[in-house]
């Protein structure tokens, strides 16, 4: 296999960009500035199935690897795929073009630059997943920094400076402390590459330190309580799309380097934090939740939701079992893609009501059937009903996690409870209920465009609700022999 | 005889200054010419250059009083290409200004030729005639547009605080050679073994002097009022040309003479390279100036650059010489954004005349975003590359507390060029403003923000350029 598979999946959405910014299709409402975006986001969705179908689970060899000179004698352009980076490829490039689809009803002006940020966006997120160099994933994990700021401060709602500056701030002061981290491993090995670095193993003196470095910049991008506080006022203030690209795979960065980087590079401090884990793990699922309960804004109650999720996720991460690992990484796709539909159906009745308040609501389900139906199922993904795809990735962290700390495998699981009480009461204040603003009446149902999206979100997490095989398949061996490294690491204390 | 033709670049700039100020008083309304004779001559003096020294092993002449070796000519031929560019843009602001004349091109080259001296040097006598001839030509430059009185003042200002730096320097240079008995910096270098401390006394002083020419903090305090005051195209000048001439002497006086007495100054670069580097990030935050914005970035990213220095290693010489590279280019397209900013025979330099900017002149205002996404050091645009190497550079001296606080006043910086970006996007239009800018103008923007843009395409050909500088 020569063909340069992963670098194709990475270069095509900014040729698209690219394409995009030369395009002049202002004068006829924007269209074939869409059809473009629409284009090579799904090109690149087929690649990347591709991509999958090609996949040798069997092995958790790094695969389609790529390499090539880039800095000389410094650092190489290294790209790769195992079990546990392919499915964050696929979820990115499976939102990305439902995005596409979705800046029909919410973007009014300057479309086609939009569209520019998104294939960008694109372009970087999944060189996150796939890069096997230090430095290379940094220049990605940053640069991504660049069009989400502008996403959420062009198109953003009312207080959108204030919320761009403090995504910005956050995110950059957690992550400049990774710099200084990676450039001491490179002083301290002379290699950048991930894979000779899991083999070389990090010295034991300097793993702390390190560990906390990434720490500082995966835990202000996870969110981690306590450093969470941006994402509510970003997603709230982000336009739909936004918010969909912010949830379901800005947020999986993270998760995904704790598992390649923090357990990969430094397992001696990962064993030593695993307690500071747990604990801002828990405070995240019972904290966040409760917080969650309270809001009156639905945005800010799916952003809270989100911070809630993704304490199952690091918590089954630290867990270091063979479950618990499975299920942070299928939580992380099921929470790709249930909030990214849950933030559009929150777009679908901002766009109608203008209103993200949920006493705005009340009552719809005679109105609007349809989107109360799938607006019900995604809500029920969320708090984990079994059938959906919520269900499979916390039931094995909570499997997981009961393996490893009984205490606080039950303290999470009480999460689980709250967690079914916001996303039911939510429903129900919004959905259910007397119809007392008359003006919903005038609310239409979902139109083409929007069903779907909805349903193309629907039905991977009904597939993987009920079977969950194929993801499991993809990511076991990946995960085991991690496990495996990370022990005998430990055992010869390297 | 000596070898001449390793010192034709400045023989030619000399006798070009000469005859262009002969051609000017003579023949009249020609500044055209001269501007355009200049403008050949600095790419003539390039190619001298490039095709007499730059292959060369380390040379010394006149009784080893200037030196010529990779860094000088590199650094020699970044300097003229700079105030090419600075000069072949400035034509149309001076215009509108009416103080296109002659004179304007030909202080330029004089600074150039006193920066070519500075760069050249090997003796501390020799360093500060450059040094005194460049900033003469940059005192009459800062006033160029006398009819201001904010110009006056900007350059009467730089004169008295310039001419204080130079009298401390001086007293540094009176010290040195009381205590080791030579200016020239080998023999001081083979002079060090006794009389170290009070030696350092003459290295502080002369450390002041430099600081204050680099405008490092805490002797910046004249940058902003200057910056400001002067005309646009000088103060484009200004950011950019003499730091490259100044950062040569830092590592050629700190490296050559003193590299024994590393202990000794180590610690005054580490505090001027933190100090700039925070103070630089926070008081540009409530800037409202462009100008004066822009000086305080320049001195935050002056600090970066002599955080390559204090690593104390040819690594981290090489990540300066990268980073004010890198710098260069991005205050090139910077300024050019600013000479665009123009109504009506008007420039504006408030930062609130970049609002809405994006809806009017998208492209412009793409270009800035580059810019200042790159000033900021977000990867994957030059400046976090520039950033990347300094820190490397720094790290492997194990100078954590420098690399930690730099980046993270890297943060701090990044709030106020975010505040540019979110006026030029997030904020509602006001009037459009002129389109019909210079080519060269035009070239420089495009120039500088694709090569920022697509520099990580292509990292390793400046590092190889820079990986010949050898002086430890």
């Amino acid at each position: 296999m020569n063909f340069p598979i992963l670098s194709s999946l990475i270069l095509l959405p900014s040729i698209g960009a690219l394409f995009l910014f030369f395009t002049k299709s202002d004068k006829k409402k924007n269209f074939t500035g869409k059809y473009v975006a629409l284009f090579t986001s799904a090109v690149n969705f087929f690649l990347s199935i591709y991509l999958w179908i090609l996949f040798d689970p069997t092995t958790s060899e790094f695969q389609f690897v790529e390499e090539r000179i880039w800095i000389k004698d410094l650092i190489n352009y290294k790209v790769g795929v195992d079990g546990i980076s392919i499915l964050f490829i696929l979820l990115t490039t499976f939102i990305t073009p439902l995005c596409v689809v979705s800046v029909n009803n919410s973007i009014k002006e300057r479309l086609s630059e939009f569209l520019i940020a998104v294939l960008i966006m694109e372009s970087f997120m999944i060189g996150v997943f796939c890069s096997l160099d230090l430095v290379i994933f940094y220049l990605f994990f940053e640069a991504g920094l660049i069009p989400m700021f502008l996403i959420i401060g062009i198109w953003g709602g009312a207080r959108r400076v204030y919320s761009a500056f403090k995504f910005f701030l956050y995110t950059l002061l957690g992550s400049v402390l990774m710099l200084v981290a990676i450039i001491t491993i490179y002083w301290l090995n002379g290699t950048t590459d991930v894979v000779e670095l899991y083999n070389s193993g990090i010295d034991i003196k300097y793993q702390n330190l390190l560990w906390l470095a990434f720490f500082s910049s995966f835990a202000v991008k996870t969110p981690m309580w306590p450093v969470h506080t941006w994402l509510p006022d970003a997603h709230v203030e982000a336009p739909t799309a936004g918010s969909v690209l912010l949830a379901a795979i800005l947020l999986k960065m993270a998760g995904y380097g704790f598992i390649r980087f923090s357990l990969g590079l430094f397992p001696a401090a990962s064993e030593i934090f695993t307690p500071l884990i747990y604990t801002l793990s828990v405070i995240a699922i019972i904290f966040t939740s409760f917080i969650a309960l309270m809001q009156e804004d639905m945005k800010k109650l799916i952003a809270y939701s989100s911070v809630a999720h993704m304490g199952y996720v690091t918590l089954g991460i630290f867990t270091i079992q063979q479950q618990g690992i499975e299920g942070s990484i299928i939580q992380m796709i099921s929470h790709g893609l249930v909030s990214a539909a849950l933030f559009l159906c929150v777009g679908v009745v901002y766009d109608r009501m203008h209103s993200r308040l949920i006493n705005t609501y009340g009552g719809i389900v005679s109105i609007i059937p349809k989107y109360s139906i799938l607006f019900m199922l995604f809500t029920l993904a969320a708090l984990g009903l079994p059938g959906t795809s919520g269900f499979v990735g916390e039931f094995l962290i909570l499997m997981g996690a009961f393996k490893d700390n009984f205490l606080v495998a039950v303290i999470a699981s009480l999460g689980v409870i709250i967690g079914a009480a916001y996303m039911l009461w939510l429903y129900k204040r919004v959905v259910f209920g007397k119809l007392i603003n008359t003006d919903l009446k005038q609310m239409f149902d979902l139109n083409r465009s929007e069903l779907f999206i909805l349903s193309c979100l629907a039905v991977p997490t009904l597939f993987f609700g009920f079977y969950p095989d194929p993801l499991i398949n993809t990511i076991e061996v990946s995960i085991s022999d991690l496990i495996d490294q990370y022990n005998f690491k430990l055992a010869s204390k390297t | 005889m000596e070898n001449l033709q390793l010192v034709l670049p400045e023989i030619f700039l000399s006798l070009s200054i000469m005859f262009l100020l002969i051609l000017g008083v003579f023949k009249k309304n020609s500044s055209r010419l001269v501007q355009s004779l200049s403008l050949a001559v600095l790419i003539v003096t390039a190619v001298i250059t490039f095709n007499e020294t730059i292959g060369i092993n380390e040379t010394k002449l006149f009784n080893n009083s200037i030196i010529i070796d990779y860094l000088s000519s590199l650094m020699k031929i970044i300097t003229l290409l700079a105030a090419f560019l600075v000069l072949i843009i400035s034509s149309n602001y001076l215009k509108t200004f009416q103080i296109f004349k002659i004179e304007y091109p030909i202080l330029i080259l004089s600074s150039v030729l006193g920066m070519m001296v500075m760069i050249n040097s090997n003796d501390l006598i020799v360093f500060y005639m450059g040094l005194e001839l460049q900033s003469l030509a940059l005192y009459v430059l800062a006033t160029f547009n006398r009819d201001q009185i904010k110009s006056s003042e900007a350059g009467l200002k730089y004169f008295v605080l310039s001419a204080l730096s130079s009298g401390l320097l001086l007293y540094g240079c009176s010290l040195i050679y009381g205590f080791t008995g030579s200016t020239n910096f080998n023999v001081i270098a083979d002079q060090l073994n006794s009389n170290e401390y009070a030696l350092t006394f003459g290295i502080v002083f002369i450390l002041v002097g430099l600081a204050f020419k680099i405008s490092a903090v805490p002797f910046h305090m004249w940058a902003p009022d200057v910056y400001e005051g002067s005309p646009t195209s000088v103060t484009l000048f200004f950011t950019m040309v003499p730091k490259i001439a100044a950062l040569t002497v830092f590592i050629r006086f700190l490296y050559v003479p003193f590299l024994n007495l590393i202990d000794q100054w180590q610690m005054i670069l580490i505090f001027l390279s933190i100090a700039s580097m925070l103070f630089g990030a926070i008081a540009a935050i409530g800037q409202t100036n462009l100008k004066r914005l822009v000086a305080y970035s320049s001195i935050g990213h002056v600090g970066y650059a002599l955080a390559g220095v204090a690593a104390g290693t040819n690594d981290g010489i090489q990540s300066s010489v990268i980073y004010i590279t890198i710098y260069i280019l991005m205050n090139l397209g910077l300024f050019s954004c600013l000479l665009m900013l123009k109504r009506d025979n008007n420039y504006y330099e408030k930062i609130d005349d970049l609002s809405g900017l994006s809806k009017n002149h998208p492209i412009l205002a793409l270009s800035l975003l580059i810019i200042l996404f790159s000033l900021a050091g977000i990867p994957p645009l030059a400046g976090f590359f520039a950033k990347f190497y300094v820190f490397k550079a720094v790290i492997e001296q194990s100078m954590y507390f420098l690399a930690i606080v730099g980046l993270l006043s890297t943060v701090v910086a990044a709030f106020y060029y975010l505040r540019l970006i979110k006026i030029m996007y997030f904020d509602e239009q006001k009037e459009k403003y002129d389109t019909d800018h210079g080519f060269w103008l035009k070239f420089s923007l495009t120039a500088s923000t694709l090569l920022i843009l697509i520099y990580f395409i292509f990292p390793s050909q400046l590092i190889e350029v820079v990986s010949r500088i050898n002086i430890i």
